[in-house]
């Protein structure tokens, strides 16, 4: 029979949409509206997992988020398979395959349980003592068997084939829960006018209303008040209701994270439509309305399948028209479960209810249900349950005023709904920062003061009746005080931790983290050995750290340790409580930062141009930059090798784009960059360059470029490639917190301005018919200076700068024209053979004249000195940034590591970037090692390979022969000067 | 000491685990001690071991203001390795993996130190020039690692994308065979067993809140908020609020405190056999034996004492290990945490004497501690019983920052962690 635990009547289900899922390879019928929990207890599914540790026979607890047992693999496709699904929060759809986990070979028959057998030498922290010998088995052997035992459900081996996607909003306020509190409150807020969102994780807004069939709310039935109530937040434009939403992470200033399932819910993905949505909302207020969790009892064998908490027995009743058993047994220590048994029993169930609680204590519940036919017995306690892959009983016995437990009797039974209380979810409240306190009279934790604009409304705080609720998240909503007609909730309670048991405690296993298969004893054994702190615990024992973070067993962890301390329960404290929420998928945090828009690529405005040549590329931070072009049939190294010529003998094209570009503008912009660079600034005539260096405070070398003066007030300074953002910042900073008194003003031009470089004996050449307005001869226009005027009829500034050491001009355009004037410089170049060159061309060229690279020379310890730069300080400037750590002993010390030149001995032997250099090579080791080399290359100019190296008191060892580390051993290379090619620098004044 | 083996654990088993001691002891604090540890986390506990243990100083107590291991020790990615740039740093992280490889022995308690790899990936040719230096440089100080090419990188960490299409492309990688992940509470719970069994008095819930000094300056004690306790010396150990403490000395630190945040998903059966760094995308990774993937995310940008860090920083740490490996984009974010981490302008720590007679200071480990814990321990047990460094601390000593002697692991390498 199809569905045979379905009832006939009743449900939240639409029963004429039927559908069709898989469970371990079997059909399962259900109902749109199913969860797969429910679907599965629907088609007599009781045994639908194994645990984490001992492999016991696990079935469904709960109904909602909190579900620590039912945990299963979906498939919903190629690329769409994923572990650890709770089937009480997945949604039945069409065509999903789900799957049990964490057994071998079958969930009926799993070899794992064995664990169970060996529990006794496997109690809390086993691991801890044993495993230790031989010392190498550890990581040969222990390990990996450990390991391939835990680890629950199969990571997926297939890219996601899914979508994911990023809101940000604002609102006045966001409400989080729509049972009761939350739906009033969101009522209450957007009554004038103003912005409100209202999320549920649930794909129904409601809560209890959803299952709570005989409650009134104003004397109508309370069904309807939620219609109603939905019906006006529906129609009111300043209202955004968000199902499915679960709000996981309280961050700074009201930032709060929520996912949102789009996709999984319907039967076949649409393609277009993400999987899942993350919104950051930004709210002025924030209604925390999330409701409460019920505990589980702690008893003997309390992880039967078919063992529930007593709430979801009656929402699988009431909300998908499900019998989880024919004949149930409710096992309470307060009045809530009552109302279940009451349901239970309306639906043809064969209910019986058993109290730990006196008579006396049980108020009007006993009667009312005795009134209806279900036995009771009050006074009773729970000594254990029969049954192995499915419940067959409930052991039970009476017990005394004085714990004293009488006869047992078992109470056959298919389904046992428990309840030991009701725990407030204040996850979101706690990540907030707000502070919680411990309330006797419920026995939980609830929200104190707050640390944000936050309010905490109904069940969330621990008020559970059903019009207190409502005129508490009407108040909190912002609302003027009024009060709800409701039905009254039954109250009552008494905190329980294990309960009396004629049974040795020691022995069986109560259980308190159902999937982490934590017992009772196991948190008695943690306090024995010393572990109080409710987090060492945690730590010590594995409670509350699996997937549902402890939602069903914290509480019960932290009374068993306050009642074997003998301590109040806000003494032993609670752990913090760190987002998520529930679990997150990865993809829905990452959103579209995938493939190309993971680190979005920049190019510059002639990287088209490039690629249609046949450019290399290489990254360089964010950037991607022509690397080299080489010809058909050329490796890299033929390729540099022609670029490098063509620029020595006639001339070569380079994009310089990526340089950071500053514009610094004000009546003290001389006086600024004075006092942020090592060398002098306040005499340099607007129309000059002058290479800069600046350091950090501790006085290393943090960057360097040109700067041209354009006019008194106004100077362009350039930064290395990817230095631009950091010295941005670094002048800011200066600026802001430093120096307020200056006026200066600082504006990132990088992207403004395309910078083509034009380098070699023929550059005057190629570039002089193009351009007007400037004079290029060399007297009128020298080295290192600067000019305004149009090339192509386009604006430049024509800076006269060379970082190869030839004749050369950087042309500075509007970004958007670069394109057209590199044509045309590229077809006027033609007849002198222009040839564009790529970075590693210009990496060679500035190295055979020995000019730095800030980040290849430099790493944040190298000092101007170090680098053969000391002159350029200006000694005679007041003060600089860095100025006094270059004072420091350290940093005037003759053994500092400086920049000289390495000639292997074998001259066609490129040492390797990074290679150690020492002075022994047959020294033992540790070797002390003298340096390192710092760039190496082969040379066409100086027809040999060259290096360069810091090396300690470098510049004294002139000559020597020093041995630098290969591959495969050292290789002897001699010590020069850092400069291998026009040692006087004369070419650059062609 | 209950000796911790298969053997007692089955005939505890056989007592219902009735047998079972105290890991430690909960002792209110006497008047007075030979010497003050002021910090409970790993380092301060080995602190202590070893000061019981080489030194034989047994009358001296761990002060801590909450619970043991409860700051850094208990909230990061557990990575052990030891292949820095310097000599310094090679040294003193050498000197810890040395004792890690022996310490759940030493200790008698299973720290789990797994050698499984610590692979550095190289995504452009500045980290293929700084891993190489450090290759070299590691080979030179006998300490292990090596470089691997893409091909062998994918060998070596089979789930690894070195495809290359990708944003950015793996370029090769250096690989430190000996690194590794320990079991982090139980290096703070290890240590303070044998502490406590060596006569060490470790008091939880007692912070720290004046020290106390003679009149020629030279410390006399401290003062906690449970009563003033005498002794002339002090070591403080106290990670991202070692500022605070040194301060009630007058001396003021040169550190800076910011968030660090982790994360682990869900556990998933064996899928990860190594420990990943990208220090480029900023992504680092391994699996624990629970089977979490567990993940390390950056510190956020400026300083703070709240132990919770922006969404932003971990999102961006996602999107990278969803770039290397978009196999990963379902599995779910179980959670996500944070510490205070104390940062030092050179990266990194201070261990050794202060201005203070009688004062001694171990901190400013930044995003790299953990594995630090045995070695920075054993060093610092003999500063303070000593009242001079070990050789291999000797180095990194607070007078640096006025000489300008640094040793700077980040600047060097780009590689803060």
């Amino acid at each position: 029979m199809a569905q045979p635990c379905r009832l006939p009547a009743g449900g939240r289900i639409d029963r004429a949409k039927p559908l069709r899922l898989r469970f371990n390879g079997r059909d399962i019928e259900a109902y749109a509206g199913d969860s797969v929990a429910a679907a599965l207890l629907a088609n007599g599914v009781r045994l639908v997992g194994r645990s984490f540790k001992y492999h016991r026979p696990r079935g469904i607890l709960s109904h909602g988020s909190d579900e620590p047992n039912a945990l299963l693999q979906v498939d919903r496709g190629p690329g769409r398979i994923d572990p650890n699904n709770r089937a009480t929060v997945v949604e039945a759809a069409d065509g999903i395959a789900v799957s049990s986990q964490n057994h071998w070979p079958s969930l009926e028959h799993d070899l794992g349980a064995v664990n169970d057998l060996l529990s006794p030498v496997l109690p809390a922290g086993f691991y801890y003592k044993t495993f230790m010998w031989p010392q190498s088995f550890w990581q040969r052997v222990y390990e990996p068997k450990i390991r391939a035992a835990a680890g629950l459900g199969v990571a997926p081996h297939e890219a996601d084939a899914d979508r994911y996607v990023h809101r940000h909003a604002h609102c006045a306020v966001l409400v989080v829960g729509g049972g009761p509190a939350g739906l009033a409150a969101a009522l209450a807020a957007s009554d004038d006018g103003a912005r409100v969102i209202l999320a549920d994780e649930q794909p129904e807004f409601g809560g209890t209303l959803l299952h709570d069939l005989h409650a009134t709310i104003d004397g109508a039935p309370a069904g309807d008040w939620r219609a109603q109530a939905l019906a006006t937040l529906a129609a009111r434009a300043n209202v955004t209701l968000l199902p499915r939403t679960t709000a996981f992470g309280y961050y700074n200033h009201n930032h709060i994270a929520l996912v949102e399932r789009v996709g999984d819910h319907r039967a076949r993905q649409d393609d277009r439509r993400p999987r899942e949505r993350l919104w950051q909302v930004r709210a002025r207020q924030v209604v925390l309305a999330t409701g409460a969790h019920e505990r589980p009892l702690v008893f003997a064998d309390n992880d039967r399948p078919g063992i529930m908490l007593a709430e979801s027995v009656r929402v699988f009743i009431n909300r998908y028209a499900v019998a989880p058993g024919r004949r149930i047994v409710f096992a309470t220590s307060g009045a809530s479960a009552y109302a279940a048994a009451a349901d239970a029993k309306a639906a043809g169930l064969d209910v019986t209810l058993v109290d730990i609680r006196a008579e006396a204590e049980c108020g009007p519940g006993p009667a009312m249900l005795r009134a209806r036919g279900i036995d009771v017995l009050p006074a009773h306690t729970i000594v254990g349950s029969t049954g192995r892959k499915a419940v067959t009983g409930l052991i039970v016995a009476p017990v005394d005023a004085n714990g004293i437990v009488g006869p047992r009797r078992t109470l056959a039974c298919d389904g046992v709904g428990m309840s030991g209380g009701w725990t407030p979810a204040v996850h979101l409240f706690s990540q907030s920062r707000g502070k919680l306190r411990y309330d006797d009279a419920i026995d939980a934790f609830v929200p104190g003061t707050p640390a944000q604009a936050e309010r905490s409304a109904g069940a969330a705080r621990g008020i559970y009746d059903l019009a207190a609720c409502l005129a508490d998240g009407w108040a909190a909503g912002g609302g003027a005080a009024r009060d709800f007609a409701a039905t009254p909730s039954p109250t009552g309670f008494r905190p329980v931790r294990a309960l009396p048991t004629d049974a040795d405690a020691k022995r069986v296993k109560a259980f308190v983290d159902f999937q982490n298969d934590v017992t009772a004893k196991d948190i008695a054994l943690a306090v024995r050995e010393g572990f109080e702190s409710v987090e060492h615990v945690k730590r010590y024992t594995t409670t509350g750290m699996a997937t549902d973070q402890g939602k069903t067993s914290n509480m019960a962890a932290l009374g068993l340790v306050a009642e074997i301390l003998d301590r109040p329960v806000p003494q032993v404290g609670t752990t913090t409580f760190r987002p998520p929420y529930t679990p997150v998928t990865f993809g829905t945090i990452v959103g579209s930062a995938r493939g190309a828009l993971f680190d979005p690529i920049r190019v510059a405005p002639l990287h088209d141009w490039a690629a249609a040549h046949g450019a290399r590329f290489e990254n360089v931070g964010l950037w991607r930059r022509a690397w080299h072009f080489p010809r058909p049939g050329e490796d890299m190294h033929a390729a540099v090798r022609r670029e490098c010529r063509a620029v020595r003998e006639s001339v070569g094209i380079f994009d310089a784009s990526t340089l950071g570009k500053i514009e610094v503008v004000g009546r003290d912009a001389a006086e600024f960059l004075h006092r942020i660079y090592i060398n002098a600034w306040l005499k340099l005539e607007p129309g000059r360059c002058r290479y800069g260096v600046m350091l950090k405070e501790d006085g290393f070398i943090f960057d360097d470029g040109v700067v041209a003066r354009m006019a008194p007030d106004r100077f362009h300074v350039t930064t290395t490639t990817g230095g631009a953002a950091r010295v941005l910042a670094h002048m800011e900073d200066y600026l802001q917190t430093e120096w307020p008194d200056l006026e200066v003003f600082l504006t990132s031009v990088s992207e403004q301005w395309a910078v083509i470089a034009l380098q070699g004996p023929r550059a005057r050449d190629v570039l002089a018919p193009l351009v007007e307005g400037i004079d290029l001869a060399a007297a009128s226009f020298p080295h290192m200076a600067v000019r305004t005027g149009t090339i192509c009829g386009v604006p430049t500034r024509l800076f006269r700068v060379s970082f190869t050491g030839e004749l050369g001009y950087e042309i500075n355009v509007p970004a958007d024209y670069a394109r057209a004037v590199w044509e045309a410089l590229w077809a006027r170049g033609q007849e002198f053979g222009i040839t564009p060159y790529g970075t590693e061309a210009m990496h060679v060229l500035r190295a055979e004249r020995g000019f730095i690279i800030v980040g290849q020379e430099t790493d944040g310890t190298v000092t101007p000195d170090d680098v053969g730069l000391g002159g350029m300080i200006a000694r005679a400037k007041a003060d600089f940034v860095g100025k006094r750590s270059l004072a420091r002993p350290d940093m005037l010390k003759p053994d500092r590591k400086q920049l000289v030149g390495l000639l292997a001995d074998a001259p066609d032997l490129v040492l390797e970037e990074g290679a150690q250099i020492v002075a022994d090579p047959h020294q033992p080791i540790p070797m002390t090692m003298l340096g390192h080399v710092t760039s190496s290359y082969w040379s066409d100019a100086c027809g040999r390979a060259i290096a360069l190296a810091l090396v300690s008191g470098g510049r004294a060892r002139m000559g020597q022969t020093l041995h630098v580390t290969t591959p495969t051993g050292f290789a002897p290379a001699r010590v020069a000067a850092p400069v291998f090619f026009d040692p006087k620098g004369e070419r650059v004044h062609g | 000491m209950r000796h911790f083996s298969l053997r007692t654990l089955l005939t505890e088993a056989a007592n219902a685990h009735q047998g079972w001691a105290r890991q430690w002891r909960a002792p209110e604090p006497k008047p007075a001690y030979d010497a003050i540890i002021v910090g409970g986390g790993g380092h301060g506990l080995a602190t202590a071991y070893y000061m019981a243990q080489e030194h034989g100083m047994r009358n001296i107590a761990v002060l801590e203001k909450g619970w043991i291991g409860g700051g850094n020790t208990g909230r990061n990615t557990t990575i052990i390795r030891s292949n820095y740039l310097y000599d310094e740093s090679a040294a003193i992280y050498d000197h810890a993996v040395k004792l890690w490889e022996g310490l759940s022995q030493a200790l008698n308690y299973n720290v789990m130190y797994s050698a499984r790899g610590v692979l550095m990936l190289a995504h452009n040719q500045h980290d293929v020039q700084s891993f190489k230096r450090h290759v070299y440089a590691n080979r030179l100080n006998g300490v292990d690692n090596e470089w691997l090419t893409p091909e062998q990188a994918k060998a070596f960490c089979p789930p690894l994308n070195i495809s290359p299409d990708i944003r950015y492309p793996v370029l090769g990688g250096a690989l430190q065979r000996r690194g590794g992940v320990a079991r982090h509470d139980a290096v703070a719970w290890g240590y303070a067993r044998g502490a406590d069994a060596l006569g060490v008095d470790i008091i939880q819930n007692c912070e720290v809140t004046g020290i106390v000094r003679g009149s020629d300056g030279a410390v006399t004690g401290v003062e906690t908020t449970k009563g003033p306790i005498r002794t002339p010396r002090i070591g403080v150990v106290a990670a991202g609020h070692t500022s605070v403490i040194m301060a009630m000395a007058g001396v003021r630190m040169p550190l800076e405190s910011f968030p660090l945040q982790a994360l682990v998903s869900e556990p998933v059966k064996p899928v990860f056999p190594c420990v990943l760094m990208s220090n480029a995308v900023h992504a680092y990774i391994s699996q624990s034996d629970k089977g979490e993937l567990v993940i390390g995310a950056g510190t956020d940008q400026y300083v703070s004492y709240s132990q919770q860090g922006g969404l932003h920083i971990t999102t961006h740490t996602l999107d990278a290990i969803c770039e290397l490996f978009p196999q990963f984009s379902r599995l779910r974010l179980l959670r996500n945490w944070g510490g205070i981490v104390d940062v030092t302008p050179d990266r990194s720590p201070i261990i050794g004497r202060t201005p203070v007679p009688g004062l001694f200071v171990n901190c400013g480990w930044g995003t790299g501690g953990f594995k630090a814990t045995p070695g920075s321990g054993h060093v610092f047990a003999w500063t303070v019983a000593k009242g001079e460094p070990h050789p291999i601390n000797a180095p990194f000593t607070l007078d640096r920052f006025r000489t300008g002697r640094l040793i700077d692991e980040a600047a060097a390498a780009a590689v803060a962690h």
